[in-house]
């Protein structure tokens, strides 16, 4: 049939107005395409595909191999600290505690939160020393972590993973990352380059003020008698919607005792936290220090100025302890930003970096052989 | 209405057409946000906070779109179609009702193997749907990624081949998806 703008819109049907076949019965037949056309045409097919499947890979990093993604960030944990199957790839060697907290209620005028109504909510968490290698040496000057997974009744949970430290010495992930390059160690010496780690404190003066502040805290004897500090700021919406900035610290209940320094004993923190908590619960008042305006939020490394409101929000109780193996702590991932609703995140750089960083080693660790802790299950048990 | 478009039988129904281009948007933006997402520090919280709701609304929305074009007639293929292209087309309009229906159920899963909370606004959370296996979460969260790059060489196809038929066969295969009234032929 010769196609004409008269007849486009006939349709083939029967007298009912059906269609006769399945398919298109009347076709226009547009004139054939010269072979330049042609051509042009399938390179701009070509082009848009290419088009769209370079601003997928573009999105995924793949053609900017400098830019730091959680991926990269955890390689350089491996370098530095090794792979070791099944275990975290910081804070590697730890024991696994339960027990509860109890809110005071004081809580519920800074965040909605259901965990600071007051009554009590099941805690598991972790004990751990900062580091890459499970199975290193119990030391005073380590980094000691604690990570806790609050579990409230209305099935949400608030995860917090807390140090030693009180202020971290990092301001953000690029920090961090160039320290632990710069604390690799050399592949013949074994041992980092003292040079290297002197000239990241020479580009990153927060840190050497930082690292100050840690030396002033001479770190307690044991797990049981140390502060734990949250360090990030996060923000708190109350019932009436309005927001705070917070941050806060576990003071311990169990009195400060200094650091004895050398001891036989190889798991000397790990041993002396057992035997402390077998003896009697251990506990620790929740604080929440409370910003006020122009408070740095976005920076770990700097303390906020004395004299700060503190509000005690209620009881951390901590009564059992067990070997990572038979722990439910080993599999959790003590993300800091599983949150309820009522607590969010501040603008600290640090906190998303976290959240993507412990990610992939959750899911890196998740997938290998669970090779057996430092702390056995029978450790804990004589 | 005419009986110009009522009979018009060349062209997706009103509801398939806005289920396909609703769902065209979400899904490419979700493929967007899951592969910056695994790359990002900085943005990893909210593209995250953005990809569990979204994954959930495509899996709702997937199941909504099945039982519409279950209920709807379909145009038939364009005549110019050969036999094995019409059964390639079939085969890749499975393929992505099947990716877009499990990419989520396994996006769910592998968080509920994991024992994350399953956020999706505020206080308001889903219930895990596997049980608690930090290996189970390892295998699932690979086939999650596995699946991502699947479902976009699945639209890279699909896109090429809708390409295809417009700029080089130019046989009207787009206005039968179009999101405005096209023209009986």
């Amino acid at each position: 049939m010769a196609p004409s703008e008269t007849n486009q819109d006939a349709k083939t049907t029967n007298g009912n107005g059906e269609l006769l076949s399945e398919t298109a019965p009347r076709e226009r037949h547009p004139a054939p395409l010269t072979a330049g056309n042609m051509f042009a045409r399938l390179a701009g097919i070509g082009v848009l595909l290419l088009a769209v499947v370079g601003a997928f890979l573009y999105l995924g990093a793949w053609f900017s191999p400098q830019k730091l993604t959680p991926a990269r960030f955890v390689d350089e944990f491996e370098r530095v600290g090794g792979v070791h199957s099944g275990f975290r790839r910081n804070h590697a060697e730890g024991v696994g505690v339960r027990g509860f907290f109890d809110s005071n209620g004081q809580g519920a005028r800074l965040s909605k939160a259901v965990v600071f109504q007051s009554g009590r909510v099941p805690v598991i968490g972790r004990f751990s020393l900062g580091g890459g290698d499970p199975h290193a040496s119990d030391d005073l000057s380590t980094v000691r972590g604690l990570g806790l997974q609050f579990s409230l009744p209305n099935g949400e949970q608030w995860r917090t993973a807390m140090i030693n430290l009180p202020v971290f010495p990092f301001k953000d992930p690029r920090a961090f990352y160039d320290n632990l390059v710069a604390s690799q160690p050399d592949p013949n010496t074994h041992q980092p380059d003292p040079a290297k780690g002197a000239a990241f404190l020479a580009s990153h003066p927060e840190t050497a003020q930082a690292l100050a502040i840690i030396k002033s805290h001479a770190p307690s004897s044991g797990f049981d008698n140390s502060a734990f500090y949250g360090l990030n700021a996060f923000r708190f919406v109350n019932a009436d919607g309005a927001s705070t900035y917070v941050r806060w610290t576990l003071a311990p209940v169990q009195p400060y005792e200094a650091g004895a320094g050398a001891s036989q004993d190889k798991n000397f923190l790990f041993d002396g936290l057992i035997a402390s908590i077998q003896q009697h619960p251990l506990q620790w008042h929740l604080v929440m220090t409370v910003a006020q305006p122009g408070d740095p939020t976005d920076n770990a490394t700097l303390q906020w100025p004395e004299g700060r409101e503190q509000v005690d929000v209620g009881t951390l109780t901590l009564d059992s302890v067990e070997s990572e193996e038979t722990s439910p702590a080993r599999d959790i991932n003590f993300d800091p930003l599983v949150l309820p609703a009522g607590m969010a995140p501040s603008n600290d750089p640090l906190l998303s970096a976290r959240s993507a960083i412990y990610s992939q080693s959750f899911t890196r660790r998740a997938g290998e052989t669970k090779e057996p802790s430092e702390i056995t299950p029978s450790e804990v048990r004589k | 209405m005419s009986a110009k478009t009522t009979t018009n039988r060349q062209q997706f129904n009103g509801s398939m057409r806005f289920l396909h281009w609703l769902m065209a948007g979400l899904v490419l933006a979700m493929l967007g946000i899951g592969i910056a997402m695994v790359a990002s520090l900085g943005d990893y919280h909210l593209l995250a906070s953005i990809h569990r709701p979204l994954g959930i609304l495509i899996l709702i929305l997937v199941v909504i779109r099945f039982v519409n074009r279950s209920l709807s007639s379909l145009p038939p293929f364009p005549a110019t179609m050969p036999q094995q292209e019409r059964f390639a087309a079939h085969a890749s309009e499975v393929l992505l009702y099947t990716l877009l229906l499990v990419q989520p159920l396994v996006g769910w899963g592998m968080l509920s193997a994991a024992r994350y909370p399953i956020v999706l606004f505020g206080s308001l959370h889903l219930f895990p749907i596997l049980p608690h296996s930090v290996m189970l979460y390892a295998v699932l969260r690979r086939t999650h990624t596995f699946l991502a790059y699947l479902l976009f060489l699945a639209f890279v196809a699909h896109f090429g081949a809708v390409l295809f038929h417009t700029l080089i066969v130019r046989d009207g295969m787009l206005s039968r998806m179009v999101p405005w009234r096209a023209r009986a032929r």
